[in-house]
Parts: structure tokens; C-alpha cells; sequence
């Protein structure tokens, strides 16, 4: 009985994986709601930024800040957002795949690149692989908070107005629903104003104090609210992700139990068949 | 009835008012402002303290926000929160922070970036996954 009692162990540990996965997957479930209802509650903050910053765009102000000038393109900056934790399917490897091409692209044209990453992943991979990191955040946790960004995206900011890096990209996933998650790389400098043909007049802002401290400092936070976009964005897709991995994690499982317990079903058979017959075999010979 | 002006305050994670006031006041840098309606464009940064709204109904609103931006247009007026107070030194000391987590992530290795060596992992992953797949349809059909 020494192969049945192996198959009923091994039957066993498999059960209790499939009790952490699903565990794991309803967890996952329940917090990534709480993130989509995240993204929601940031979604009006975003969009009434992009409207003053548009309207800012459309003013006719004396001063031109440099976020707003196309520059000619010698080196770039990537805010690489990805999750902490694994276990959530492929969606960091996607989206270092996308880069990987993106970047590569970009070294092709002679353009040097430099990455500030969010999250363990990211910060591991291009660890691992070279890159020139400048900046680096990681365990924000599943509440990211606009305060754990502003260090990261100020290294960036700052390169960009001392003339380091002539534009500035973010890479993170899209939340397109619970099964689709689409890498996505945007540029966020220099800006891309949108068109609203009711500004189309000449107008400006009464500034107060100045139109420089009071544009540096609203871009600043435009920058910032995008990137915390994208970080919250994220962490919704990765939960999506896990939730899916998971949920085909179970499943195989249960389809390895069937298997196993079938083999088990016949080896227990099998032994007892063996059994009689030798009984029966012995039985004859007396 | 009275003319109105249409108030929206938000903060980076969350709306916190959205609604129709007769009148509002915020602490701006220079001092306190009040905004009635088709005050002329206005673009100022706020101090930590009270944004109050006049509501159509005679009500008064108050809310606090620890800085921020505030946008005035004919019909609109926008006041962007701060989560927290900011100050100068403050952000500067989190960029330090955030570059000598970098530098720590970059220890010895160079900065160039080896996209063979990257890829041929990505490949190596993207093939592991799909001969799951293949067994996993395999089985499937044996049954």
C-alpha cells in the first residue's frame, strides 16, 4: 500500500495549496474593488487639474514655463510604475516587455534614457539588467498616498528643468476591466495642452503672487496627480491580475486532485485484486 | 434669484465639494480672498486653513485644506487640496530619499542597460508560461 499512501499524501499538500490560492484569490477580489473605488475617488482631482492646466496653457502669460516647451530630444526620463508582490500573472512582464521595446527603440535614435521606478518589481528587474535608476520608491502598500510620490517625481522634475532629461514618460498598466490589463507608456513633459475653442481669446490670469512660483508650484502637482493616477491605476490591474492567476491556480489544482485521485481509486484496487488472488493462489496450493 | 458660481474642491484622492455658492473665501498666500461670481481669472496657491462657501440656501460651508491651488474662472471656481502641508525643505529631503534608494538598487552593477540579457528572461518566463498552457490542454484532452 506504500504507492497509495504516497498519492494520499501528495493529495494532501495539493488540497491545502488550493485552500491558500483560493485564499488568495478572494482576498484579491475584495482589494481591488477597494482600489477601483480608489481610482474613482482620484479621477475628479485629475480632471480638474487637466482642466486648469489646459486653461493655463490656452492663457497668453508673459512667462512660458519650461513644462510647456518642446525641446530637442537628447535624453528621456521613464517613472516605471509595477507592484511590490508577485504572484500576479504576467502583468510586470508585460509591461518591462513593452518598455524593453520602447526603450530600445530610443537608444537606437542615440537617446539616453533614465528610469525612476515604483514598486519592488520594477526596481528588481532593472536591478538586475541595467538601466540607470535616479529615484526609487517601493512597499507603498495597497493605499498609496500622493506624499510617498513627491520625493520620486521631484528627482525627475528637477532633471527635467536643470535640462537632464527633455521629456518624461510613465509606464503602468491600464485598468481596462478585471481580465484585460494594457501596458501603457505616456508621455507627461513636456505637456500636451488640449484645445478649447471658448478660451480661444486673448485672456490671462491675474497671478498672485508671481506667475512663476504659482505655475511651478500647480505643475508640479499636475505631474504629481498623474503619476498617482497611474500608481493607483496600477495596483487595481495588479490585484485583477492576481485574482485571475489565482482563480486558474485553484482550478489546475482541482484538476490535479481528480487525476490523483483517480490513480489512487485504482491503485487501491489494484492492491486489493493482488490481494485475494494470492489468497485464492494460496488457498489452491494447500 | 441671486447670481451664482459653481464650486468644485478636490483633493488628489478624493472630491470633497461639489455644488453652486453665492460666495467663497480661501486663505491665499497674500491673504484672504472672496470670490463672488464672474470674478475675473484667478490663479493663486493657498495657505493651510478654512475655505468657506456661501450656499444659495443662506448656509455656510467650511473646509479645511492644508494648501493648494486655486483657480478662478467667470463661472467655475476650482480649489485643488493638498493632502499635507508642503514645504520646500520638506520635498527636497524626499527627493534625496528616493535617489539614495536608487543609488542603493544600482550597487555594483553599471548603468547600461543589458537589453540581450533582459529580454532573454522575459522570453524564458513567456515560454514557461506557455508550455503550461500546452500541458495544461493536453491533460484536458485526455480526459
Amino acid at each position: 500500500m506504500a504507492v497509495a499512501k504516497e498519492i494520499r499524501t501528495k493529495i494532501g499538500s495539493i488540497r491545502n495549496t488550493q485552500k491558500i490560492t483560493k485564499a488568495m484569490e478572494m482576498v484579491a477580489a475584495s482589494k481591488m474593488r477597494k482600489a477601483q473605488d480608489r481610482m474613482r475617488a482620484a479621477r475628479p482631482y485629475a480632471e480638474k487639474m487637466r482642466q486648469v492646466v489646459s486653461h493655463l496653457a490656452m492663457a497668453h502669460a508673459e512667462y512660458h514655463h519650461p513644462f510647456m516647451e518642446v525641446r530637442e530630444v537628447k535624453r528621456i526620463g521613464i517613472v516605471i510604475v509595477s507592484s511590490d508582490r508577485g504572484l500576479c500573472g504576467g502583468l510586470n512582464a508585460n509591461l518591462f516587455r513593452t518598455l524593453l521595446r520602447f526603450m530600445k527603440e530610443k537608444e537606437e535614435q542615440g537617446v539616453g534614457i533614465d528610469l525612476v521606478t515604483i514598486g519592488s518589481k520594477a526596481a528588481g528587474f532593472f536591478g538586475r539588467f541595467g538601466g540607470n535608476i535616479t529615484g526609487s520608491v517601493t512597499h507603498l502598500g495597497d493605499t498609496p498616498h500622493v506624499t510617498d510620490l513627491i520625493g520620486t517625481i521631484k528627482v525627475m522634475l528637477d532633471a527635467y528643468n536643470e535640462g537632464g532629461i527633455d521629456e518624461l514618460y510613465l509606464a503602468f498598466n491600464v485598468f481596462v476591466n478585471s481580465m484585460t490589463q494594457r501596458p501603457t507608456i505616456e508621455r507627461m513633459l513636456p505637456l500636451q495642452p488640449a484645445e478649447d475653442e471658448e478660451l480661444r481669446h486673448h485672456w490671462d490670469y491675474i497671478y498672485e503672487p508671481e506667475p512663476k512660483p504659482v505655475m511651478d508650484a500647480l505643475l508640479e502637482r499636475y505631474i504629481e496627480s498623474l503619476a498617482y493616477q497611474g500608481v493607483v491605476e496600477n495596483i487595481a490591474c495588479e490585484m485583477a491580475a492576481r485574482m485571475v492567476a489565482m482563480k486558474s491556480a485553484s482550478d489546475n489544482a482541482g484538476k490535479l486532485i481528480d487525476e490523483l485521485e483517480l490513480i489512487y481509486n485504482k491503485a487501491r484496487q489494484a492492491a486489493i485484486t493482488q490481494e485475494i488472488s494470492e489468497i485464492v493462489g494460496g488457498a489452491a496450493a494447500v | 434669484m441671486a447670481m451664482t458660481i459653481h464650486v468644485d474642491i478636490v483633493s488628489a484622492e478624493t472630491e470633497i465639494f461639489s455644488g453652486p455658492a453665492e460666495m467663497v473665501f480661501a486663505p491665499a498666500v497674500e491673504g484672504e480672498v472672496g470670490i463672488a461670481p464672474r470674478h475675473a481669472p484667478l490663479l493663486t496657491r493657498l495657505k493651510p486653513g478654512e475655505v468657506r462657501i456661501q450656499t444659495p440656501e443662506g448656509e455656510e460651508l467650511s473646509f479645511y485644506v492644508s494648501g493648494g491651488m486655486l483657480e478662478v474662472q467667470p463661472h467655475v471656481v476650482t480649489v485643488l487640496s493638498d493632502l499635507a502641508e508642503r514645504a520646500e525643505d520638506l520635498d527636497e529631503a524626499a527627493a534625496l530619499e528616493a535617489k539614495r534608494r536608487a543609488e542603493e538598487a544600482m550597487k555594483d552593477r553599471s548603468a547600461e542597460m543589458d537589453y540581450a540579457k533582459a529580454q532573454a528572461e522575459l522570453a524564458e518566463a513567456a515560454a514557461q508560461l506557455r508550455a503550461i498552457e500546452r500541458l495544461r490542454k493536453r491533460s484536458g484532452r485526455s480526459h
